[in-house]
């Protein structure tokens, strides 16, 4: 999107913002949560969901493009749904992020080995072997899964498929506030919606 | 009990006995049901769009959450439109949807909608109820959600088999009214510091502090800061106070836009710095300390950045000012203030705004206005004196035409000791006029204004200023029906005007009229709205006149 949504130049520079929101798992979150950043033209670059190890508690890591002000505006925003439990900025603290790829290479004779080499600096797991070609598993963090993808590049890609990024908070902390997951007195899942379509 | 008859002892029990609807067949077992309960009040009225926009008028002239009603598929996406614009003004109404049998949804079943779907950007929350059971429950979650923090739209979409199910289980009590947050200490304090030291202050209120005119008038006193509310906020502070400057932006007032352009310290409250407030966001106040109080912490810069973020309660946080005052004499500032003040138009003898003009001297303090868009609607803004808050029913955010006339049909109802008065151009009214049936059938008494220039007027004043005059599809006086005729079609009092003499008698015979009435105003077409910051403009860049409009071409 253009950086200048909500003004006439650009207040700071875009670049990518990584969130994780907390939601409830209920039908149509999903479409509510991105139907928000449509409407408002927020750019999603890469959206990973997930259960969590709470029933009814999903969780979501999404990167946001754009400028701080976008950020700012798409967690409040976020944080007005009412299915959204909480919306972490993971600019605030310190975290780790992984992602994961599938990548489909094409091999010969000649550059069987080179490819296997290049593959186990990465620490690439080979997931599936054929006559012309090697499918790898790679985890990391982003730069590391964009290095992988342009070394290998020049030995021709077939596919790839990335699972966009996941990210947790470092430390003992959660993430997620402590009543959520515990079974009772809980607002935010109150059984109000326990069995509504929302 | 059923589902239906569940909804109807919920709604009764959250002391909603008053609901607007039209009946279709995935609702049928409602309506069935509503014969049960002599104490609800249904109101047939004749276009579903009406419905919403008297629920509309009914919690804009309350503060309380009105309801409309509508069957599934077609019913239910004639409901967008006001529903869109409850979002837009923040306005807290609960929509109850029909729909298809459960097993039915998802198979584009006969009139079945993804009314859940269609409505989910338009409203603060949705439900597709999916039990009997959960149904009491859900509705008294919407109208809590409806009415809570910053209010606004909820719709309940419930399937044909769920009002009929059994339900089994016992209908909750309301909820209590959440308390609605306080501003934080140093936030607020913070606030106050900057103000003290202001030498050029201005107070602006929104809608979103509608619930806070005491409140507001001790602040501005307290401090002697000069007031400007918004289209949405007028009547939040008394327009005859000497420190009221009028409405800002787009047809502000001189006085409104100079001192925003002029001020150093802005304290903004309840309101989301529209683009029509604003002008150009880039010139907007640019020599003020912002302090921002709202709600709605998404608010808070989105776009005007704020240097003093108030998050909270506008009641609450006014209290905090008013309670913590420094009186700020500012002398040489009140003197501007008064001199732009003095620079208002004068319109015409006859023309729109001196019909209008005729019309609003005519208000109580009590009478309730309602407008629909256009021309008609800037000018009653302009020259309208409020004097309390809830009196002043108009779309501010979406600017939907259609609304003024079932608002103002809410409004009636909603308090039948007031009398409501719609404004409305002779475009907008043809777009609900259908709901004078509903006035016939209930003897409403609404008193309806057509301020007729035979064009679409707004739209014809930007073809004038900005397109060169090409008048494309906006001529009105080739079709425009008799509207005498159209009132008396269904059985409604009118009367006509086409000068000034006679529009003081009509207003006399309209106005005293026992029970619901139309006034014609037959007027000139060639007047335009003024002042006027051409769109994208900044605020300073207001002309006053139609000449001095042209001549900036
Ligand atoms: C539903 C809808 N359609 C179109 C518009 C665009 N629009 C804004 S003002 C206006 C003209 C209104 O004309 P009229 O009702 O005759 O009032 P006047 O401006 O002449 O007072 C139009 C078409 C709108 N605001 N709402």
């Amino acid at each position: 999107m253009s950086a200048n949504l909500y003004g006439d130049t650009p207040s700071s520079p875009t670049k990518d913002h990584i969130i994780s929101v907390i939601v409830r798992d209920e039908p149509r979150v999903l479409t509510r949560i991105t139907s928000m950043f449509a409407r408002r033209g927020f750019n999603i670059k890469s959206l990973s969901v997930g259960t969590t190890e709470n029933p009814g508690v999903s969780r979501m890591t999404i990167v946001v493009g754009g400028d701080d002000n976008i950020l700012q505006q798409a967690i409040r925003q976020l944080e007005k749904l009412i299915d959204v439990i909480k919306v972490i900025d993971h600019r605030e603290e310190k975290f780790v992020d992984r992602e994961l790829v599938l990548v489909k290479v094409t091999i010969t004779p000649e550059t069987r080995v080179e490819v296997r080499h290049i593959a186990e600096d990465f620490r690439a797991r080979i997931v599936d072997v054929g006559r012309y070609a090697l499918m790898f598993e790679v985890t990391g963090d982003e730069g590391k899964i964009t290095a992988f993808i342009e070394q290998m590049r020049p030995f021709g890609i077939i596919e790839t498929m990335r699972t966009g990024r996941v990210a947790l908070s470092r430390g003992s902390n959660a993430d997620i506030p402590t009543q959520v997951y515990t079974d009772g007195g809980s607002k935010s899942l109150e059984p109000v919606l326990g069995d509504v379509e929302i | 009990m059923n589902g239906a008859q569940a909804l109807w002892q919920t709604l009764i029990n959250h002391n909603i006995t008053t609901v607007f609807g039209y009946p279709g067949g995935a609702v049928i077992p409602l309506y069935d049901a509503l014969t049960g309960f002599p104490e609800m009040r249904h109101i047939l009225v004749r276009h579903e769009q009406g419905a919403s926009h008297a629920a509309e008028g009914w919690a804009k002239a309350t503060g309380e959450v009105g309801v409309c009603i509508a069957t599934s598929g077609p019913g239910a996406t004639n409901l967008v439109t006001g529903l869109t614009d409850a979002m837009m003004d923040s306005v807290p109404i609960v929509a109850i949807t029909g729909n298809v049998p459960r097993a039915l949804i998802g198979t584009d079943a006969f009139q079945e909608a993804d009314i859940t779907g269609i409505t989910m950007p338009i409203t603060k929350h949705n439900y597709l109820v999916r039990h009997a059971n959960d149904l009491p429950r859900i509705l008294a979650e919407a109208i809590r959600l409806a009415r809570s923090g910053r209010p606004g739209p909820v719709l309940v979409d419930v399937p044909k088999d769920v009002q009929l199910e059994l339900f089994s289980g016992e209908i909750p009590a309301p909820h209590a009214r959440p308390e609605s947050p306080s501003p934080a200490r140093e936030a607020i304090e913070r606030a106050i510091e900057a103000l003290k030291k202001a030498q050029r202050p201005i107070l602006m209120v929104g809608g979103g502090a509608m619930d806070a005119s005491k409140e507001i008038i001790e602040f501005a006193k307290a401090w002697n800061l000069p007031v400007i509310t918004t289209l949405m906020g007028l009547g939040i502070y008394p327009s005859k106070d000497p420190l009221w400057l009028g409405m800002p932006g787009m047809h502000g007032s001189v006085a409104a836009n100079r001192a925003i352009t002029n001020a150093d310290v802005l304290v903004g409250i309840g309101l989301r710095f529209d683009d029509r407030v604003t002008g150009k966001v880039s010139r907007f106040a640019k020599n003020a300390t912002i302090i921002h109080v709202d709600i709605d912490a998404a608010e808070i810069s989105k776009l005007v950045h704020a240097h003093i973020p108030v998050r909270g309660d506008a009641a609450k946080a006014a209290r905090y000012f008013a309670d913590h005052a420094t009186y700020l004499e500012n002398k040489e500032w009140h003197d501007k203030l008064q001199e732009w003040k003095d620079r208002y138009v004068r319109h015409p003898v006859w023309s729109a705004g001196y019909a209008i003009k005729q019309i609003v001297d005519q208000l109580s303090d009590d009478d309730i206005l309602s407008t629909d868009v256009g021309q008609h609607q800037m000018l009653a803004a302009q020259l309208a004196r409020f004097q309390k808050p809830r009196r002043w029913l108009t779309s501010g955010g979406l600017g939907t035409m259609g609304f003024g006339f079932p608002a103002a049909i809410g409004s009636a109802l909603a308090d039948p000791g007031v009398r409501s008065i719609v404004i409305a151009g002779d475009g907008g009214f043809q777009m609900t006029a259908q709901e004078l049936a509903t006035l016939t059938k209930y003897r409403i008494p609404v008193k309806i204004a057509v301020i007729n220039n035979s064009f679409l007027g707004m739209v014809r004043q930007w073809q004038e200023l900005f397109h060169e005059n090409r008048y494309s599809e906006v001529w009105l006086g080739d079709s425009n029906p008799d509207f005498i005729k159209l009132a008396d079609a269904y059985g409604i009092h009118a009367v006509r005007a086409t000068n000034s003499e006679e529009l003081e008698s009509a207003i006399q015979a309209w106005l005293n009229h026992d029970g619901p009435s139309l006034l014609e105003a037959v007027v000139p077409n060639e007047h335009g709205v003024f002042p006027m910051v051409p769109a994208g403009a900044s605020l300073e860049e207001m002309v006053e006149t139609h000449e001095e409009a042209k001549q900036k071409q």
